[in-house]
């Protein structure tokens, strides 16, 4: 029992700086923000309830109670990547009701703080819709039944504990796409589909889930597209051409269909129609290309045109207002406005609301509208309406004005890069000054109070107040450090954000216009981003830009497109709807005489395109033609290919801007016992500062230190599933170390009874990966360290005083590598969701691994920890050096999260920058929420900490100084008594 | 494990390649026995080098003729070859040479290649004339092989080029590092067998044949998580070990008290040793004029420097 103990406190003597922060230091350099993501349904609670507030499910499934008033979050709950919400409701006025895995988990969430209160796992039979129903007026001793239609069942769960009443299995074939309740009734209505042109409809008791009733008619033009029901027994659908209206009737006498041509209501119709649910009692909407038409059902089936309103237009669902009314709403595009129409769902003549909102053109189209009904202070009757934009922005719009908005876009971050911001200009007024001077006084008086502990606990209180806020860090401008930064944050909506790294506020925005949906561009995605232009001294004057990558579609070959975008006023420089498919973007170590960055995109043909398309690229390409080199990664087929520019295109377009390329080499993996799962390469812009690495007994060995190396981790075919679903005989991992100019496999090793998902990370001459023993029952985290052999030889001093060495001749990838591996494995406790490193300006401090973990935390670890050469006893030579005693588990440290108190829901990224300060690093960690904090892997010992008492330096010093004349003057006078005596 | 001496071997080859211009039918057991000596078993780069002089003279490869061993041998072995063909820049490739190894099949069902060995046909007029072309346009020079040495070419071919200036130094010296899975060739490595310095000189080959060294290598053993079972039980042991460190001498532990202590002494010895002569002066008035004394010489040799 000794040894262990032992071995704990040798470690805690070795173990690195604490990186932990004290309780008054946080949000000091850190800042943190929630988000929910793109609103799909909300729920209103607002009659009798203190606190009103808005039920939100959202697209990176997350339920969330928001205040009415401000938008804040209540609370919030992340459901896994895995557990997509279908539906939400409320029941018995106080449990939220999530529907949720494609209608297998029932969830009841207590509504004030957002518990959970039970949960039901509804099994079934096959894949099906999900149907949420919660009658109101159902009441079976005093429970509100909730009916779930999933996975080819209908249940009926008691809301009060989740246990599920009656079972119904729906036929094999059939598809339930509604279920109606009609008034003061004990019977449900399933409505759906068999097939495609039958239409069913069962008739179930809600209380015992006996099948009343069975009937189905079939429809010879066959369906298309979702029924929405105009009442409790009928029902609309257009059939499979769109282009006529079906009006289903479900009566004791059976079933009838009724057919309106779509071209007797709207006499110029052309293309397809679509009807839009609105749950509106005898009106419904139909959206035809380039208008929304609403559609009265009058007696006898007959249908008449109401109205007719711009495309562009959102429909909400219909909203119940005092005894038996309903009202719903609906939003029209003006020129930077948005029109609110609130109609009575009886009354079409009149306008219950008409409010006419200013909206920034930079959110784009509205996508919803969810409408809320409020008692006036003059008890007439208002209506609000919760917005959900293009860019997944969610506005609460009352009165005529946005209340409050929430950039929920940011929730969905794609990827991140960083930007300088601009230089501080000269001349700053003196009234500003003299202003600040009396506040900086003020603040140091307090300051000097709180570190003598004379504060009160205001002025305690105002002390954090003024360092939090301190304007130093939120200002627009650099500063010495290289603290403040721009984030560049590209979106799913297709929106950049530029953030503030100080306190994370919003610098500006920009709605690709790229990325929006075109005729041409049906379903675009941003992909990445690149820095186009990174001023430097010739080109000062320049602001720097950023390179958009997206594609239209989610196929490689889809058309690529491209906008730049410069990163200081947030406006569009150029964009390129490209005539060609982007499979791969290659930024190139190269700038033209403006500082912009050299790309060549390579289309699905093998092309490579150059951009920036100007004479100057050219000249450089042409210049450095044999000695551009890039791979591409063929995951499916198992195929990595290096690849070597041509010639010039012979498409008809050949502009000289095109070239065509040759592959160079290829390497085949087997496609029966190794699948591609990760590959990884070195971040282009680190940097590394030395190349050789001391070691103990002055022995050194030198890094290999290639920008064309290339990790790639593969998996037995049959291990690609979840853990479990193998034994660790017939799954195992290979990883390889390849160099990408010439293809050679520079190492490669096989992991037994090891299973992904890997998570690897690449810096310098090191490759550490996370992956799963299947043997151990545990994670592992493996290190690979690569030196180069064929400059060992350079230790002799002589030699290099006599400039006999060759570290200064270039090194060729078609020489033949003389490199040596170390690698080391350790258990590890986490699963992890991503990892980083640490990187600073000059790569002189000591590097840490930045691990997100399952707990949606940011950990640190050092290095170190991961180093090869540990041994179970190190010498003391090899102590001295720094190495840890060899344990077989990486420590967890609580002080070495990253993200001390706070979690980043649904971590997704972290990404690093340096800082100018070459101690710190900044660190981005993003999932649904947004998490920036700057870290200093070996303490800042390139400056002085925030709490440094200059006050009590400056008081030494004279008091020194003093101390210094008081002594000379008297051994003076001694002196000259002396010779006097 | 027989050692052989690198001249040996070259004399063996050369009698071997006698043997094969003798007679190039001749064909016997004898020969895969003898061969074990440059057979290639993968692993370790240097040793496994093996050196294979080829002429144009070289016989036409045999064709696949599994060759069973004796029934003691519960591994069956045979024999197997695979093609290397070549292109010069941009063009077609054409047959170059063949491997031939012997395919092991083990007991558990894995087939691998053991104790490659190549037979590098060189270049006709024409290739050369190509192969300057590549010289003076510092272009690529390709190889290729099947992915699948059973069913060639297997999936897709292994493609892998150097720069064509990279392989002439006396003659043509070329390196192979195979990388095997079972019976699938993954990659290729070709190049140089040393090193390839950048910018790369124009230099036509003293004579147009082929050094060729190849190297079979298969996936190596991730070391294993450290286990400390053992040693965790093996208590004594390693806390034997861990007592270990502190075998430094008495000095070198205790110097930060040891220096301290010797400087109280000091003072202490002084001060005792003032002590009596202060007492031998008697009154406590006495002491400034003694230090007065003690000043004197100092002001007295003060003048003298001045004068």
């Amino acid at each position: 029992m000794a040894f262990p103990g032992f071995l704990l406190l040798l470690f805690l003597s070795c173990s690195p700086p604490a990186l932990s922060l004290y309780e008054d230091q946080v949000g000091l350099m850190d800042w943190h923000q929630q988000y929910i993501g793109k609103v799909k349904q909300a729920v209103f609670h607002t009659q009798k309830a203190g606190r009103k507030r808005v039920i939100v499910s959202t697209e990176e499934n997350v339920i969330a109670s928001l205040d009415l008033r401000r938008g804040e979050i209540f609370w919030r709950h992340v459901l896994g990547a895995y557990d997509a919400i279908d539906e939400i409701d409320i029941a018995l006025g106080k449990y939220v009701i999530t529907l949720s895995s494609e209608g297998s988990i029932l969830r009841a969430w207590n509504l004030p703080d957002g518990q959970m209160v039970w949960e039901s796992f509804l099994s079934g039979s096959r894949p099906s819709k999900s149907l949420l129903f919660i009658p109101t007026n159902l009441k079976v001793d005093k429970d509100n039944v909730i009916f779930v239609y999933g996975n080819g069942c209908l249940h009926a769960v008691s809301s009060i504990d989740g246990e599920v009443l009656w079972k119904e299995l729906i036929a094999e074939g059939v598809e339930v796409q509604e279920l109606v309740h009609p008034l003061g009734s004990d019977i449900i209505y399933a409505v759906g589909f068999d097939g495609s042109s039958q239409f069913v409809a069962y008739q179930i008791n809600a209380k015992s889930g006996e099948l009343l009733k069975h009937e189905s008619a079939t429809f010879p033009g066959g369906f298309a597209g979702k029924i929405s029901s105009v009442s409790s027994n009928s029902f609309l659908v257009s059939d499979a051409t769109h282009s006529v209206l079906v009006l289903i009737s479900v009566k004791d006498g059976g079933i009838s269909f009724q057919q309106t041509y779509i071209s007797d209501l709207v006499p110029d119709f052309s293309g397809t129609a679509v009807v839009l649910p609105t749950k509106l009692t005898g009106i419904f909407a139909l959206k035809i290309t380039e208008f929304v038409t609403f559609v009265k059902v009058i007696d006898e089936g007959k249908l008449e045109v109401v109205d007719q309103v711009d495309n562009g237009a959102a429909v909400s669902d219909a909203v119940a207002f005092s005894e038996g009314q309903e009202a719903f709403a609906f939003i029209q595009h003006e020129e930077n406005k948005i029109q609110l129409t609130v109609k009575h769902g009886l009354e079409w003549s009149s306008d219950l609301l008409k409010e006419s909102i200013e909206m920034d053109c930079q959110r784009g189209l509205v996508h919803k509208v969810f409408i809320n009904n409020y008692v006036r202070t003059d008890r007439t009757y208002g209506f609000r309406a919760l917005i959900v934009m293009e860019d997944h922005s969610l506005l609460l719009v009352q009165q005529g004005v946005i209340v409050w908005s929430r950039e929920d876009g940011l929730a969905s971050v794609i990827d991140v890069t960083t930007s300088e911001l601009p230089i501080e200009k000269q001349g700053v007024s003196v009234a500003k000054v003299e202003q600040n001077l009396f506040e900086w006084l003020k603040g140091h008086m307090l300051k000097l109070k709180g570190t003598l502990m004379l504060a009160s606990p205001d002025e305690v209180a105002e002390i954090q107040r003024i360092r939090l806020q301190s304007s130093e860090k939120s200002k627009m401008t650099r500063d010495h450090n290289g603290f403040r930064k721009l984030l560049i944050v590209l979106t799913r909506a297709g929106k950049l954000f530029a953030l503030h790294t100080g306190d994370g506020r919003v610098v500006w925005s920009l709605l690709l216009h790229t990325l929006r949906k075109t005729e041409q561009c049906n379903s675009p995605g941003g992909l990445k981003l690149y820095q186009w232009q990174v001023p430097h001294h010739h080109a000062l004057d320049e602001n720097p830009s950023v390179l958009v990558l997206g594609r239209c579609g989610h196929s490689l070959d889809a058309n690529g497109v491209l906008s730049v975008v410069d990163t200081y006023t947030g406006k569009e420089l150029s964009s390129v709807g490209a005539s060609h498919s982007i499979v791969q973007v290659i930024p190139l170590p190269f700038t033209d005489s403006t500082e912009q960055r050299l790309h060549l995109l390579i289309d699905a043909e093998q092309h490579a395109h150059l951009i920036p398309r100007t004479r100057e690229a050219v000249s450089i390409v042409q210049r450095e033609f044999g000695n551009i080199y890039w791979y591409s990664v063929e995951a499916d087929n198992g195929i990595i290919r290096g690849h070597v520019l041509k010639d010039d295109c012979d498409l008809e377009e050949s502009d000289g801007y095109c070239f065509n390329t040759r592959g160079l080499w290829s390497i085949v993996f087997p496609s029966e016992s190794e699948k591609i799962i990760t590959t990884m390469r070195r971040k282009s812009n680190e940097v590394v500062h030395t190349q050789a690495k001391a070691m103990s007994e002055q022995d050194v060995m030198y890094k290999y230190v290639s920008k064309n190396l290339l990790f790639v981790a593969n998996v037995a075919p049959k291990a690609r599933g979840d853990i479990g679903l193998v034994t660790p005989e017939e799954s195992w991992l290979v990883v390889y170390l390849i160099d990408t100019v010439s293809g050679r496999i520079l190492h490669r090793m096989t992991h037994h009874g090891a299973q992904g998902p890997v998570h690897v990370v690449f810096s310098e001459n090191w490759v550490v990966y996370h992956y799963f023993n299947l043997k151990a029952h545990r994670y592992e985290m493996s290190v690979i360290e690569i030196y180069d052999q064929s400059r060992a030889d350079n230790k002799d001093v002589w030699k290099l005083v006599l400039g006999k060495h060759n570290l200064t001749s270039p090194i060729s990838s078609y020489s033949r590598p003389e490199v040596i591996t170390k690698s080391q494995t350790y258990f590890f406790t986490h699963t992890v969701k991503s990892i980083a490193v640490t990187s600073t300006a000059k790569g002189i401090t000591s590097k840490q691994l930045l691990i997100g973990t399952i707990g949606d935390q940011v950990m640190a670890l050092d290095k170190r920890f991961l180093d090869p050469r540990r041994t179970v006893n190190p010498t003391q030579a090899e102590k001295e050096e720094g190495i840890i005693p060899l344990t077989d588990s990486l420590p967890i440290m609580p002080q070495s999260y990253v993200t001390h108190t706070l979690k980043v829901e649904g971590l997704r990224g972290i990404v690093t920058s340096p800082a100018k300060l070459e101690s710190t690093t900044l660190i981005f960690a993003y999932g649904v929420d947004l998490f920036f904090t700057r870290m200093a892997p070996s303490k800042t010992y390139d400056s002085l900490t925030e709490d440094f008492s200059y006050a009590l330096l400056l008081l030494t010093i004279v008091v020194l100084l003093v101390a210094i004349v008081a002594t000379w003057i008297l051994s003076e006078r001694k002196e000259l008594q002396d010779k006097w005596g | 494990m027989r050692t052989t001496s690198p001249c040996s071997r070259v004399l063996t080859l050369l009698y071997l390649s006698l043997l094969l211009l003798s007679s190039s039918a001749f064909q016997s057991d004898e020969l895969l026995a003898e061969d074990e000596e440059f057979g290639l078993e993968g692993g370790h780069r240097s040793p496994d080098l093996d050196l294979t002089a080829s002429t144009r003279s070289v016989p036409p490869p045999q064709p696949t003729r599994p060759i069973r061993r004796g029934s003691s041998d519960p591994d069956s072995d045979s024999k197997i070859q695979f093609p290397l063909e070549h292109a010069f820049g941009d063009s077609e490739f054409s047959p170059a040479g063949t491997f031939t190894a012997r395919l092991k099949t083990w007991s558990h069902g894995g087939q691998t290649l053991t104790k490659l060995r190549f037979s590098r046909e060189a270049f006709t007029e024409r290739e050369k004339e190509n192969f300057k072309m590549l010289l003076k346009g510092d272009d690529f020079y390709k190889i290729r092989v099947p992915s699948n040495v059973l069913s060639p070419p297997g999936r897709d071919y292994i493609i892998s080029s150097v720069k064509a200036r990279c392989l002439p130094q006396d003659r043509l010296d070329e390196h192979f590092v195979i990388h095997m899975e079972g019976v699938n060739i993954l990659a290729v490595n070709y190049g140089s067998p040393g090193a390839c310095p950048y910018p790369r000189q124009l230099k036509l080959p003293a004579k147009w044949s082929f050094n060729s060294y190849t190297v079979l290598k298969n996936s190596e053993q991730a070391p294993r998580t450290p286990a400390f079972a053992e040693e965790i039980l093996g208590g004594e042991n390693g806390e034997g070990e861990a007592v270990m460190p502190p075998e430094r001498s008495f000095w070198a532990k205790y110097w930060m008290y040891l220096i301290p202590l010797g400087l109280v002494v000091m003072n202490a010895v002084t001060q005792a040793m003032n002590m009596p002569e202060e007492q031998a002066a008697g009154q406590p008035g006495a002491q400034p004029q003694q230090t007065a004394a003690a000043a004197l010489p100092r002001g007295q040799s003060a003048t003298v420097r001045r004068r």
